[in-house]
């Protein structure tokens, strides 16, 4: 089938962010002050997708030979990809004047990984959405590894690279026997065969296969012995960008492969999920209790994080679904903050990053301190804020789906959690400065830290505005 | 035995010692060669499947770019004491042993015992599946998307490598 104008169209949002990157590549070498310019030119490439993005948000189609999804579901993970790319690259301003990197390959390199981000979400066939988390994944190899004069960053890369690439062996693994036993690799005609494809174990093993891959880009424990080490070496924006981006994309298209089978019943496969979600929960909270380090702590939460919206998935009715889509925006919006109110603090390559260095932040900037506070009070899930929503859905869900030694473990891990978010809040309100280091925020950080404040705070109250977003586009197929 | 499955199992028997010997050799040269004996056997299975196209691609770019640049980097690198390599076996490999034969068995035990593979009679459009035009055909109607996304995959990595291993660093402002 010759694609037509309107296949063009549909993903209009892929190719506008693709674009920009590329433009920003010519335009280094034709203009020669275009280096100012470069972080305002990737935010109007990003607003201009949102636009397109909002055009297609309507109509639910496929294009391509029904290669890729348009609208809805796909329209929504756009929109908040290009959101999140807009706050990585407005926080990012500052470190950019402290190290040695090179803006325009770094906001290239974020486009393209937002590109990536958008195709997994979107893809309506296996082969799109391999290729779309490989292009996500080699930009955050080497964005893990940008810092390149410190051997973190490259210990970081390293690790990243070559284990995301072993994982990248699972899931290719995954998709051909998956594409053995039912002859396609189109995510809706393979739905078609459940559940009787359910009971071969060929295919079951295909599912496996495919869930161990894409557990290792979200970090799944046992699968996420890289990322601590990866947030902590990686520049602190990047990753933001991951925890927020690279997870939420890697949860979309596990939303895409496994709802339809995590529906159908298959005890094996739920139990199989079920374990990972909960090691994940324990894990994270308990590893993030000794965590001295802000990236580190950050990295256990978010492993953490990621077992609670797992949690949701399994539950796979209603609930659990707009619960996980809820709280994969609220998550991403909160840690990219998080990681940015790191990043001002850190003045210089992995310096001010101990828990100590936050001490009296209150006294030294109070506009830092109480957006580092909401960000914590979220992620910990305390009332008035967004976070709270959100698990509230996921454990509702899970209820629902006789899940209950599920939520029983998730309340008591977020009980644990309580213990490092909550000390952070007490060395930034009940402790005085240690040292003096002056802080700079520039206006872009400022705009970047108050949004995010502001959707935290709004979703905690008004939760309906984005629920009602969520219910209309949840009609994947 | 059909003169096909003769093929296939010496191609099979071949490249799964070649790919063992990849691992075990100790020499990086003779474990890059054994590498070029295993995508041979590989290009030879293609064959079997009627992939001509993509058993002269595999052997054109695995065995003949790729492994040539493998090749000059295990030369200039000049490693010269090769026994470093060696690891001490430790209660990490000994886990790391015993769970890969254990995967070993629940995949031939998935493969073999519990689903025999079914002899599937040979569809007869499939002798023209791995022909040029078939391939060029179909990448541009059907593959098209993933197609051009591969672009902007190999673009995303073009830059990457250029970033890592550029010389001086650029200070901004």
């Amino acid at each position: 089938m010759i694609p037509t104008f309107q296949d063009y169209l549909n993903v209009a949002p892929i190719i506008i962010v693709s674009a920009t990157a590329l433009l920003e590549i010519v335009f280094q070498i034709i203009f020669k002050g275009f280096k100012k310019y470069v972080n305002i030119f990737s935010i109007l490439g990003l607003l201009i997708s949102i636009y397109f993005a909002i055009i297609n948000f309507d109509k639910v189609s496929m294009s391509f030979s029904n290669m890729v999804f348009s609208g809805k579901y796909a329209s929504f993970f756009e929109i908040l990809f290009c959101i999140i790319g807009i706050l990585t690259i407005l926080q990012s301003s500052t470190i950019q004047k402290y190290y040695s990197i090179n803006k325009i390959e770094y906001n290239v390199l974020i486009l393209i990984s937002i590109v990536g981000m958008m195709v997994m979400s979107a893809g309506a066939d296996l082969i799109s959405i391999f290729i779309g988390l490989e292009i996500m994944s080699i930009c955050f190899y080497v964005l893990a590894g940008f810092a390149r004069n410190q051997i973190i960053a490259n210990e970081a890369s390293l690790k990243y690279f070559l284990l995301g690439a072993f994982a990248t062996g699972f899931l290719l693994y995954g998709i051909a026997l998956i594409y053995g036993t039912v002859g396609t690799t189109n995510i809706i005609k393979i739905a078609q065969h459940y559940p009787i494809a359910l009971s071969l174990d060929l295919h079951l093993l295909g599912l496996i296969l495919l869930l161990i891959g894409l557990a290792f880009k979200v970090a799944l424990v046992p699968f996420h012995m890289w990322q601590p080490d990866v947030y902590e070496g990686a520049i602190t924006n990047v990753s933001g960008l991951m925890a927020s981006g690279g997870k939420t994309a890697a949860f979309a298209s596990f939303l895409l492969i496994f709802s339809i089978p995590l529906a159908a019943g298959n005890n094996n496969l739920i139990e199989i999920v079920s374990v990972l979600a909960a090691l994940s929960m324990i894990v994270g909270n308990i590893f993030g209790l000794v965590q001295q380090n802000i990236k580190r702590m950050l990295a256990y939460s978010s492993i953490a994080h990621t077992g609670y919206i797992l949690v949701g998935i399994i539950a796979t009715n209603n609930f659990g679904n707009h619960g996980a889509l809820f709280y994969l925006v609220v998550y991403s919006i909160t840690s990219v903050g998080a990681f940015g109110v790191a990043s001002i603090l850190e003045n210089e390559f992995g310096k001010n990053l101990n828990i100590n260095d936050y001490s009296g932040l209150s006294q030294k900037n109070k506009f830092l301190a109480f957006a580092m506070s909401v960000f914590m009070f979220s992620l910990i899930g305390i009332p008035p804020f967004a976070g709270f929503v959100g698990k509230y859905y996921l454990f509702a869900a899970a209820i629902q789906r006789d899940l209950t030694w599920l939520v029983i473990l998730g309340v008591l891990t977020s009980i644990v959690s309580l213990y490092y978010y909550l000390r952070l809040i007490v060395y930034m309100y009940f402790r005085d400065p240690e040292n003096q280091n002056n802080i700079i925020v520039t206006n872009d950080f400022k705009i970047a830290i108050s949004f995010s404040t502001i959707v935290v705070i709004l979703f905690g109250i008004y939760p309906s505005s984005l629920f009602s977003v969520i219910r209309y586009i949840f009609n994947i197929y | 035995m059909t003169f096909e499955e003769i093929v296939f199992w010496s191609l099979v028997l071949v490249s799964g010692f070649a790919a063992l010997m990849v691992v075990i050799s100790r020499s990086p040269i003779a474990s890059a060669l054994y590498l070029i004996l295993n995508f041979f056997c590989l290009a030879g299975l293609y064959l079997t499947l009627n992939a001509q196209f993509i058993a002269v691609v595999h052997i054109i770019v695995y065995a003949g770019a790729i492994m040539v640049l493998f090749l000059f980097v295990i030369m200039l690198l000049n490693l010269q004491d090769e026994t470093k390599l060696r690891e001490r076996m430790n209660w990490k490999s000994f886990a790391a042993i015993a769970l890969s034969i254990l995967f070993l068995i629940e995949l031939f035990y998935i493969f073999i015992i519990k689903t025999p593979t079914p002899k599937i009679p040979i569809h007869p459009s499939s002798k023209e599946i791995g022909t040029v035009e078939y391939l060029g055909k179909i990448l541009f109607t059907e593959f098209l998307f993933p197609f051009e996304l591969t672009s902007i995959l190999l673009i995303a990595a073009i830059i990457g490598a250029v970033v890592l291993a550029k010389k001086k660093f650029e200070l901004t402002d």
